[in-house]
């Protein structure tokens, strides 16, 4: 039995890179040259899931998301 | 060199009209897939065919059809073809525009649609031939639209087309929702390159087992041949061999560009042994052909620039990376040594993150230049100049 994940995406066209995703979650995104972030990975583990909700609801265009994928999918 | 004159499949020697088209294959077979058991069949026909989509995608066609569900679906067929490298689509069109129109109705009969699309980009040479053809079919259960759309590179990814025929704005969406899901007008969506389209009809007429054995792939081949144009060839057909059906080499060549302007670089060494087939190749059917007088870097740089022109400027790394990487490739051409770094740091940041996969393309060209011109790379770094005559080919 696989518990579910929780799975972050960054929608790429509503983001308007103000960075403030890799200041709430340094561990998973970090920013390019240009200040767009760039995700290490797409999984989200069980101890930064508060962090990486925290950081969803805090970017300006809620261009950052998550997402629950529930087991077995 | 082979001599080889491709079997008349698709593409005639001169444009059919409906009467030399229904000649040339029968007519169209709407009434052997009726109803609901018949539409199942020819879904089922499609995948024992192993069609896939031949717009660049790759994706198996079956499935974009089983795909296909709820209430008023609608065919949207894709004839724009935006890629320099690439002509199959409107010589198709120019030549066997009843071929496409049977695949449309085709397909429309698989996904239960009752109207259809097909998009040209504005100003298609495709468009009289095609204009031609709608007026002397008759019998077609669905009606088909034209619609001109935008001539810009990304305008005829799926999801802009989708985009464009609902809103007006050409600009790619992301990969969800599916069209098939919720498309043009918010309805269940079949987006099909008209090749595709074309295959599709061949298939509903000779069966799965035939086309398997019989199938041909509809290629542009330009640079330098002696013949550049669209051939149709069996699938395992290697680059060496379709140089041999382009009427060979006009000059000596150094490497060969497969999949278009967001292909792969392919040294001609590696292509000529055994090389991969050319219907394995991902990417469009097409296949440029570099001279060893020419410089692929300065060539590769151009593209890269005509690319990061094209961008629809809605996604960071598309809109900034690639002019930073076409940059970078026109500086590297020009000698300057702090390029090198930058490309190997820029080119792995960029894949998979715009919404559609234009930026990805671009970097696939590019890294592949960067490999097979390795020896003129470290020309141009050392004495601002490579083996080849600098100026790029075309």
């Amino acid at each position: 039995m696989t518990k579910s994940r929780t799975l972050l995406r960054i929608d790429p066209i509503g983001c308007r890179a103000h960075g403030l995703c890799a200041e709430g979650l340094p561990e998973l995104i970090h920013l390019d040259e240009w200040g767009y972030p760039v995700l290490r990975g797409d999984e989200v583990p069980p101890s930064l899931v508060a962090e990486a909700r925290r950081a969803a609801a805090a970017c300006p265009t809620l261009a950052m998301r998550l997402r629950r994928d529930p087991a077995g999918q | 060199m082979t001599t080889f004159t491709p079997m008349a499949r698709a593409l005639p020697a001169r444009r059919l009209g409906l009467a030399g088209h229904e000649q040339a294959h029968g007519v169209l077979p709407l009434a052997a897939f009726d109803g609901r058991e018949g539409r199942r069949r020819l879904i089922a026909e499609v995948t024992a065919a192993g069609l896939r989509g031949r717009g660049g995608g790759g994706f198996p066609t079956a499935r974009k059809l089983a795909a296909v569900r709820g209430r008023r679906p609608i065919v949207v067929a894709n004839g724009c073809e935006g890629d320099p490298l690439s002509s199959k689509d409107r010589t198709l069109l120019g030549l066997a525009p009843h071929l496409v129109l049977d695949g449309i109705q085709l397909a429309a009969h698989a996904v239960a649609a009752t109207e259809a699309v097909l998009c040209l980009h504005e100003g298609s040479r495709a468009r009289a031939s095609v204009e031609g053809a709608l007026a002397e079919r008759r019998a077609d259960p669905v009606p088909v639209r034209i619609v001109d759309v935008p001539p810009r590179y990304v305008a005829s990814e799926e999801s802009a087309l989708v985009h464009y025929l609902t809103t007006g704005d050409a600009r790619p969406t992301g990969k969800e929702p599916r069209p098939a899901e919720r498309g043009v007008d918010r309805r269940p969506t079949l987006v099909d390159n008209v090749d595709t389209l074309a295959q599709l009809a061949l298939i509903a007429r000779q069966g799965a087992g035939t086309y398997r054995r019989t199938r041909m792939d509809l290629v542009t081949i330009n640079g330098a041949v002696r013949q550049a144009g669209v051939l149709e060839v069996p699938p395992e057909t290697t680059a060496a061999e379709l140089i041999g059906y382009a009427g060979g080499p006009a000059r000596p060549v150094q490497a060969v560009l497969m999949g278009g302007y967001g292909g792969t670089w392919l040294p001609w060494t590696a292509a000529t042994a055994a090389g991969p087939a050319v219907g394995a190749a991902p990417g469009i059917a097409s296949m440029h052909v570099l001279p060893a007088s020419a410089c692929g870097l300065a060539f590769t740089a151009k593209v890269l620039t005509h690319l990061a022109d094209e961008s629809a400027r809605q996604c960071g790394p598309c809109m900034f990376g690639l002019p930073a990487i076409a940059a970078d490739l026109t500086g590297l051409v020009a000698g300057d040594r702090h390029t090198l770094g930058r490309l190997e740091r820029r080119l792995p940041l960029v894949t998979g993150r715009g919404a559609c996969a234009h930026p990805d393309g671009a970097v696939r060209l590019a890294a592949s230049a960067l490999r097979v011109f390795g020896q003129d790379v470290t020309a141009h770094l050392r004495e601002r100049r490579c083996t080849a005559h600098y100026g790029g080919s075309r």
